[in-house]
C-alpha cells in the first residue's frame, strides 16, 4: 500500500482554471492531512464528469441536470454547455500561462540521496531497492556493450537509456505484473524490470531465429504479449491513442469481471517531443471523454533528437496539458526512483477509481547519451552540458547514494555487481550472434491472418528465383533455408 | 556473416574499463553500414552495383556538362564533385539566396537535418526563414500549405517518407484540393514543396524503408519527382521550387552519400514533366526512377553482355504526372517493357505504367509488361534482400521478357 504521502496530484477536476497550475491552499496545514484532503474533495465528491461514461448506470449524467441551472434569475455562474463551473467576472483579464507558477516537480530523495521529508520516508523495502539497483546497473552495462556492438558493426541500430533508467525500472516496478503497456522506445528498463530476460534482448537485436519479433523489426522494437506489452513501433505517438483504447478495453473488463479478481490498467510511455504528434492531443481527450483506466508517462529528456524543448512547446512542459484535458496530473523527478514509483503508484490507484479514469504524469530527466547510434549530439549540443549533467544529478548514483548511506552497497559489492552483469551481458550476446536468422517465409507471413492469393504468387516467383540463382541470395543463414517457403506455400489458407 | 576483421567480442570490455571515456567517433545516420546488406561471396549479379563506375552517374566534368538540358551558360561551367545531399543543400542555397519568399523547416532542420541536407542554412539565412518545427508532420505540412497560400514558398522536410502519414489528410484533401476549390479566386498553394527521405537502406525495416510514392500518385493536384543522381536532385528541387503546383519531392536516402558525381556550380532548372532515356537500346525497354536504376543499369550490363541484347533504359523522374509519351514511343520500338521500382507491386507505379502501355501500344508489344517490385508484404528487417528488387531479379526478368 501506498502510505498517505505529500505527492499532490493536480486535479483538475476540483479547481478552477488558473489555480491548477499550482494547488496551494492558502491556509497552513500540515502536508499529510493537505493531501488526504484534496484526495478526500478529489475522489469522494462525486465530480461533475464522473457518470457521463458510466455505461452501467442508468442515472441521468450530472452535465444533463445542471443545465437548468442556467436560467436561475440571481445566478453567479451560467452553465454554457462548453465550460460548467465558469463564474462571470466584470474583469477583462488575459490568462497569461507565464505569470504562472511552473507545476512543482515531486523528489523523496535529493540529489545526494537523503531522503527530504524524514517523516514519511521511503516505503520501498531494503531489498527491493537494491534490486532496482542492480536492474538500473544492468540496463546501463547492456546500452554500454550494445552501443560499442553497434560501433563495430555488429548489429545495425541501437538506442540507449541513460539518464532515464530510473524512469523505467521505477515506474514499471510500481505496477502490476498484469497491467498492459505500450512503450515509445526509450524504455527498454520496463521490459528488464517486468522479466525480459538477457537472451530475449540479445535475439531481438540480432533478430535471429529466437526473436520473438521473427527479425522483422529494428533493434530495440521488443514486444511480448507474455508481459503484456505491445511490440513497439518506430511511429512516434501512434501507441498513445492505442493505449486510450485498450485501457477502455481494460475498463470494460474490469467491471464485467469477478469482483475479486485483480482489475487492470494501461500504462503508456512516449517522449516529450512526441507528445507534439496529434496522436498525443487526440489520445488525451479521448481518454478523458471516456473515462479510461490508463496513466500516460512522458519521459521528458529535454530534447527529440536535436529539437531542444524550447523549439517543441512554449507551455508548463507537458504536465500542463492534463488540465486542458481534465486529466490528473504530476511532475516527477526522474533521477528519483523513489518518486517515480511513489508517483506511479498513486497514478495506479486514481487510474481505477470510479471505474477508471486517465492520469498524466511527466517525469523529469536529461538524456545524457545520444538520440540513437545513428546521431551524434555534439552537432548541436555542447559536451560540457551533457558532462555537467551527468555529474549533477542521474538516477543509478543517487539511489547508490542512498543505499550506501544506510550501509546496503559499498565498492565492493558495485565491482561484484558490474563484473558480473557485464559477464551475463556477454554470455547472452555470444548466444544470440550465433544463432541463425528467422525462416524467410516470415517475410510474407502474418501480413494478413492467412497468405492471399496474390502474395503466393509472390512467394512462388521468388522462391523459383532463389532456385535458379543460387549462388546470389545468403539462403543458408535463414533457418531452413529455401525450404521454408515449400512450408509456407504448403499451409492451406 | 561477421567478418573476421572484426574485434572479439571481449574487445568490448575494454570499453567497460573506461566508461566515462568519450568513444563517439564522428557519427553517421542509417545510410552508412554497407555491413548489413548481404550478398553471398560466390554472387556475380547481385551486389554489383558500383558508385564509382555506375553509367548512370557523371564521373567527369566533361560528360555533366554535356547534358542538353542544361542552359548554354551552365555547360561553359564548372562543375564540383558532390553528393545527393549536398546537391540537395546546394539548391536550398539558391532558393533561400534568390527568392525571399523561400522558407526550409521540418524535424530537426536547424542543425542540419538528420541527413544533413539542411546544414548550415540556419547560420546563413536565419531561423525565421530556416527553422525546427515541433515534433508533427500534420502540423508542419498544414503549415506550409498556409504560407503558400499567402504567397511564400515553403520547402518542408518530412523526416522519413514512412512518417508523412499524420500529414496524408494535409496533402491530399488540402494540398492537391487548393487551387481546384478555391474556383476562380485563383487561390493556390503553388511553391509548397515537401522533401522526404524514402527507400530502403538495407536495415530500416518497417518504418525506414518505405517508398509511398503510389499514394500520391493517385491523387490530382500533386505532382510527385523522384531524383536519381545529385545533378537530377539539385535540378528538379530547384524547378519545384519554382512551381506553382504543390511538389512531393521523394529523396532516395541511401544515395545521399552512396550517390556522388560532377555536378555543375550554377543552378539550373530541369524539366518537371519529361522522362529521361539514359541509355537507348532495340530489344526492350526498362522503366523506373530513382535507386533502382543502378540496379537496372548493373543487371543491363550483365544481360546485354549474356544474352547479346541491347536494352533501353527510360528515369521516370517525375513519376506523376509522367511522360507518357517518352515511355510509349520506346516501347513501341523495343516491343517490350519492364517496370522496376522498390514499392509493393499492388497498385504501384508499376500498375499504371503497365496498364498505359498495355493501352496505347498494345499491337506492338511481343511479350507482356513485366513489373520487378517489392512484394505484397512489409519491408521485415532480415528480409529487405529478398523483397527489394535486386540485380538478380532485373536480370531475370529481361531474359524471361526477352525469351516470351
Ligand atoms: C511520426 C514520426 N515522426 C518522426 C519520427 C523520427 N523521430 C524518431 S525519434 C524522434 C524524436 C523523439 O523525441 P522524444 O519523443 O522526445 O523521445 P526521446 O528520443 O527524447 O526519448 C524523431 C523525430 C518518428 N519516428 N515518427
Ligand atoms: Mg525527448
Amino acid at each position: 500500500m501506498t502510505p498517505d504521502v505529500p505527492l499532490v496530484c493536480i486535479t483538475p477536476h476540483i479547481s478552477p482554471w488558473p489555480a491548477v497550475f499550482h494547488v496551494k491552499p492558502p491556509f497552513k496545514m500540515s502536508l499529510r492531512s493537505r493531501y488526504s484532503r484534496i484526495c478526500h474533495d478529489a475522489f469522494r465528491r462525486p465530480s461533475i464528469y464522473a457518470n457521463v461514461s458510466q455505461i452501467t448506470r442508468k442515472a441521468t449524467p450530472a452535465w444533463q441536470t445542471c443545465r437548468s441551472v442556467a436560467s436561475t434569475p440571481n445566478a453567479q455562474k451560467v452553465l454554457f454547455p462548453g465550460a460548467l463551473n465558469s463564474e462571470f467576472t466584470d474583469t477583462l483579464e488575459v490568462l497569461r500561462p507565464s505569470n504562472n507558477k511552473a507545476i512543482p516537480t515531486y523528489r523523496v530523495l535529493d540529489q545526494y540521496g537523503e531522503v527530504i521529508n524524514k517523516e514519511i520516508g521511503v516505503e520501498t523495502e531494503d531489498g527491493e531497492a537494491l534490486e532496482l539497483y542492480k536492474n538500473m546497473v544492468c540496463l546501463s552495462i547492456m546500452d554500454l556493450i550494445m552501443f560499442e556492438a553497434q560501433r563495430q558493426g555488429r548489429l545495425s541500430f541501437y538506442m540507449v537509456s541513460a539518464g532515464e533508467e530510473g524512469i523505467a525500472i521505477g515506474s514499471a516496478s510500481a505496477l502490476n505484473p498484469t497491467d498492459v503497456i505500450f512503450c515509445q522506445y526509450r524504455e527498454t528498463g520496463v521490459y528488464m524490470q517486468r522479466g525480459f530476460t538477457l537472451d530475449q534482448f540479445m535475439n531481438q537485436l540480432f533478430a535471429n531465429t529466437k526473436d520473438i519479433g521473427l527479425g522483422r523489426n529494428m533493434p530495440v522494437h521488443y514486444g511480448t504479449e507474455k508481459l503484456h506489452i505491445h511490440t513497439i513501433s518506430s511511429t512516434l505517438a501512434t501507441q498513445i491513442p492505442h493505449a486510450a483504447g485498450a485501457a477502455y478495453a481494460l475498463k470494460m473488463q474490469n467491471m464485467t469481471q469477478s469482483p475479486d479478481a485483480e482489475k487492470r490498467i494501461v500504462v503508456c510511455y512516449f517522449g516529450e517531443g512526441a507528445a507534439s504528434e496529434g496522436d498525443f492531443h487526440a489520445a488525451l481527450n479521448i481518454a478523458a471523454t471516456r473515462q479510461v483506466p490508463a496513466v500516460f508517462v512522458c519521459r521528458n529528456n529535454g530534447y527529440a533528437i536535436s529539437t531542444p524543448t524550447s523549439d517543441q512547446y512554449r507551455g508548463d512542459g507537458i504536465a500542463s496539458r492534463g488540465a486542458g484535458y481534465g486529466i490528473p496530473t504530476l511532475r516527477v523527478d526522474g533521477n528519483d526512483i523513489f518518486a517515480v514509483r511513489r508517483a506511479t503508484k498513486q497514478a495506479r490507484k486514481l487510474a481505477l477509481e470510479n471505474d477508471g479514469q486517465p492520469v498524466l504524469i511527466e517525469m523529469m530527466a536529461y538524456r545524457v547519451g545520444h538520440h540513437s547510434t545513428s546521431d551524434d549530439s555534439f552537432a548541436y549540443r555542447q559536451k560540457i552540458e551533457v558532462e555537467d549533467w551527468k555529474r549533477r544529478d542521474n538516477p543509478i548514483t543517487r539511489l547508490r547514494k542512498w543505499l550506501e548511506g544506510r550501509n546496503l552497497w559499498d565498492e565492493d559489492k558495485e565491482r561484484e555487481l558490474r563484473s558480473r552483469k557485464r559477464k551475463e551481458v556477454l554470455s547472452a550476446f555470444d548466444r544470440a550472434e550465433k544463432l541463425k536468422k528467422p525462416a524467410i517465409k516470415n517475410a510474407f507471413a502474418d501480413v494478413w491472418e492467412d497468405l492471399t492469393e496474390e502474395q503466393r504468387s509472390h512467394v512462388e516467383e521468388m522462391r523459383d528465383i532463389l532456385k535458379r540463382y543460387p549462388k546470389e541470395y545468403d539462403v543458408d543463414h535463414h533457418e531452413g533455408g529455401v525450404e521454408s517457403l515449400d512450408e509456407l506455400l504448403a499451409k492451406k489458407s | 556473416m561477421v567478418a573476421t576483421t572484426i574485434p572479439p567480442m571481449r574487445a568490448l570490455c575494454r570499453y567497460l574499463l573506461r566508461p566515462q571515456a568519450p568513444v563517439y567517433p564522428r557519427c553517421h545516420h542509417l545510410v552508412r553500414s554497407k555491413r548489413h546488406s548481404s550478398a553471398p561471396a560466390g554472387a556475380r549479379l547481385n551486389n554489383t552495383v558500383e558508385y564509382d563506375t555506375t553509367p548512370i552517374l557523371h564521373h567527369t566534368s566533361r560528360t555533366a556538362l554535356q547534358n542538353p538540358e542544361l542552359p548554354e551558360d551552365v555547360r561553359k561551367g564548372q562543375t564540383k564533385r558532390i553528393n545527393l545531399y549536398t546537391a540537395i543543400n546546394e539548391a536550398l542555397r539558391h532558393a533561400l539566396q534568390t527568392d525571399e519568399r523561400t522558407l526550409v523547416f521540418g524535424e530537426d532542420v536547424q542543425f542540419g537535418g538528420v541527413f544533413r541536407c539542411t546544414m548550415n542554412l540556419a547560420t546563413d539565412f536565419g531561423t525565421e526563414r530556416v527553422f525546427n518545427t515541433p515534433l508533427s508532420e500534420q502540423g508542419l505540412v498544414g503549415f506550409a500549405i498556409g504560407a503558400a497560400s499567402e504567397g511564400m514558398r515553403p520547402v518542408a522536410e518530412i523526416q522519413f517518407a514512412d512518417y508523412v502519414y499524420p500529414a496524408f489528410d494535409q496533402i491530399v484533401n488540402e494540398a492537391a484540393k487548393y487551387r481546384y476549390r478555391s474556383g476562380s479566386s485563383g487561390v493556390n498553394c503553388g511553391g509548397l514543396v515537401i522533401r522526404m527521405p524514402s527507400g530502403g537502406v538495407g536495415h530500416g525495416a518497417l518504418y525506414h524503408s518505405q517508398s509511398p510514392e503510389a499514394l500520391f500518385t493517385h491523387t490530382p493536384g500533386l505532382r510527385v519527382v523522384i531524383p536519381r543522381s545529385p545533378t537530377q536532385a539539385k535540378g528538379l528541387l530547384l524547378s519545384s521550387i519554382r512551381s506553382n503546383d504543390p511538389i512531393i519531392f521523394m529523396e532516395p536516402k541511401i544515395l545521399y552519400r552512396a550517390a556522388v558525381e560532377q555536378v555543375p556550380v550554377a543552378p539550373y532548372y530541369l524539366p518537371l514533366d519529361k522522362a529521361e532515356v539514359l541509355k537507348a537500346g532495340k530489344d526492350v525497354t526498362i522503366i523506373s526512377y530513382g535507386t533502382p536504376l543502378y540496379t537496372c543499369s548493373a543487371a543491363i550490363k550483365a544481360a546485354e553482355k549474356d544474352f547479346g541484347c541491347s536494352v533501353e533504359l527510360i528515369d521516370l523522374r517525375t513519376i506523376f504526372p509522367w511522360d507518357r509519351a517518352t515511355v510509349l514511343d520506346s516501347v513501341k520500338k523495343t516491343g517490350r517493357a519492364i517496370v522496376v521500382h522498390e514499392s509493393m507491386m499492388n497498385a504501384g507505379v508499376g500498375a499504371e505504367v503497365a496498364a498505359t502501355i498495355q493501352e496505347k501500344a498494345f499491337l506492338r508489344l511481343e511479350a507482356p509488361v513485366k513489373r520487378v517490385t517489392g512484394w505484397a508484404t512489409h519491408t521485415g528487417l532480415q528480409y529487405e534482400k529478398f523483397i527489394i528488387p535486386d540485380v538478380t531479379r532485373v536480370y531475370d526478368a529481361i531474359r524471361q521478357t526477352l525469351d516470351y
